[in-house]
């Protein structure tokens, strides 16, 4: 029982602070791609290619002052930043980052907690994230804060029937909620090593998914929560320091976790030949950082009963249609 | 219970950094608060009224929305697990359920509850 609590918390350790690590050069990378797009050259002042931004950064925010404003709620103004937090990055509590492997003889699980429901998990965790941003606009006690807790949280719902039922049909294909088990399904040792991804037998799924993802996380095009030229970066115009990065970091980690979960439901997770596997999670995780930032660097934003019409009247019936098609083709089989 | 246990250990770290940075941060940062910095932000314009304004009611009925969806979402996850020993009538079964579903979206469509104007 020690034993087991002491590799749980040491892998803990080392995944979460991987995921800060990932979150903050992410950030870079955003900076990087987008200005390049753009034809600028982005950060390039703070170390080699600016690799060094991301600590600049956090020194930056560190060292300033904290404003709170005499208006707000004060308790839930503090919780919200953890609140926003910490379930966008319990979600890598169940993703499996590699095979399993062995430590100093320990025989160690690639995965922190294998929970039959895991993706059941993913998906409660991922609208707890909700209530950060609701509390964060709400106790903030500015009106920019409040339209933009709200708008966040409408489009959140709304997107969330569609997230949900887009992976119902990778269900049905693989029996199982055990992320686990979902890796493993996807492996191949042919030199055709992606011949069992998901991704090829839901390819609608696989493309809900991705525009739900985004609209879950507000990235652009669905940014209208944060919408800088409205709203002054609505539910967190308030927060300011450390506070205010929580919310950025979250906004980060929401995008791995995403991401891992993209990789891990439709590209078979670390499952690849050659590179051992935590890489491969990782390489497929940046491409979709990688098409998340294409995205920021290109399309302009939805207006919001466009983005709304959008989820309730495409995504959504596209989504039902997805599963029963997904089931009748699984009886068939 | 015990991959339960490691999640509450995740929790416990997650909170835990954060916790460790705010006090971090409490250490390093200056604190010199003045009437007009504590001013809620408005663009510069001194803020009129409650912050707490009535919004769009809209709101609540995509959220009732979302509620009866999401339900139907959570019955679809057991089911699809279970598919490959259920046959031919869990399929009927839950074809009609989905269908019933999409009658009531089309029924809020009609109604013009998807409607934001």
């Amino acid at each position: 029982m020690l034993e087991m609590i002491i590799i749980s918390s040491v892998k803990v350790i080392v995944v979460v602070v991987a995921v800060l690590t990932c979150c903050a050069w992410s950030t870079w990378l955003e900076r990087k791609v987008v200005a390049y797009m753009q034809h600028r050259m982005g950060p390039t002042l703070a170390g080699p290619f600016g690799l060094l931004q991301p600590i600049a950064d956090a020194l930056k925010l560190i060292f300033k002052e904290d404003l709170v404003p005499k208006s707000v709620e004060k308790v839930t103004f503090a919780l919200a930043p953890i609140i926003s937090f910490v379930p966008a990055i319990l979600t890598f509590a169940v993703v499996p980052f590699a095979a399993d492997f062995e430590f100093f003889g320990y025989q160690v699980t690639g995965i922190i907690s294998d929970l039959n429901i895991g993706v059941l998990f993913v998906f409660a965790v991922t609208s707890l994230g909700i209530y950060g941003i609701v509390l964060a606009g709400w106790s903030s006690g500015s009106k920019y804060s409040l339209m933009g807790a709200l708008r966040a949280t409408a489009q959140m719902i709304s997107y969330e029937v569609g997230y949900g039922l887009s992976i119902i049909g990778v269900i049905l294909v693989a029996n199982t909620l055990s992320m686990k088990e979902l890796v493993e399904m996807q492996g191949s040792d042919s030199i055709w090593f992606f011949q069992n991804w998901f991704v090829f037998k839901q390819p609608l799924g696989f493309l809900l998914f991705l525009t739900c993802a985004v609209a879950e996380t507000n990235r652009c095009p669905f940014d209208m929560a944060e919408a800088e030229s409205e709203l002054v970066a609505g539910y967190h115009t308030e927060y300011s320091s450390m506070r205010f990065s929580m919310f950025f970091i979250s906004e980060y980690a929401n995008m791995l976790a995403v991401s891992a979960v993209g990789a891990t439901l439709f590209f078979g997770g670390w499952q690849g030949p050659l590179l051992p596997s935590v890489l491969w999670l990782l390489l497929k995780m940046f491409l979709f950082m990688f098409f998340y930032i294409w995205l920021r660097g290109t399309l302009p934003r939805f207006r919001y009963d466009q983005l709304m019409n959008f989820g309730w009247k495409v995504l959504f019936p596209l989504a039902l249609l997805n599963t029963m098609i997904t089931a009748a083709f699984v009886m068939i089989d | 219970m015990s991959s339960y246990l490691a999640v509450l250990i995740f929790i416990f770290a997650g909170t835990g950094i954060v916790l460790f940075t705010f006090f971090l941060a409490r250490l390093l940062r200056p604190s010199n608060p003045y009437p007009a910095k504590t001013v809620n932000y408005e663009c510069a314009e001194e803020p009129i009224g409650d912050s707490w304004v009535m919004f769009n009611p809209r709101f609540y009925i995509f959220a009732l929305i979302f509620v009866i969806f999401d339900v139907e979402a959570v019955f679809l996850f057991p089911w699809a697990v279970a598919f490959g020993q259920l046959g031919l009538y869990a399929l009927v079964e839950m074809v009609l359920f989905i269908l019933i579903l999409f009658f009531g979206l089309f029924y809020a469509w009609k109604k013009g509850a998807l409607q934001w104007v």
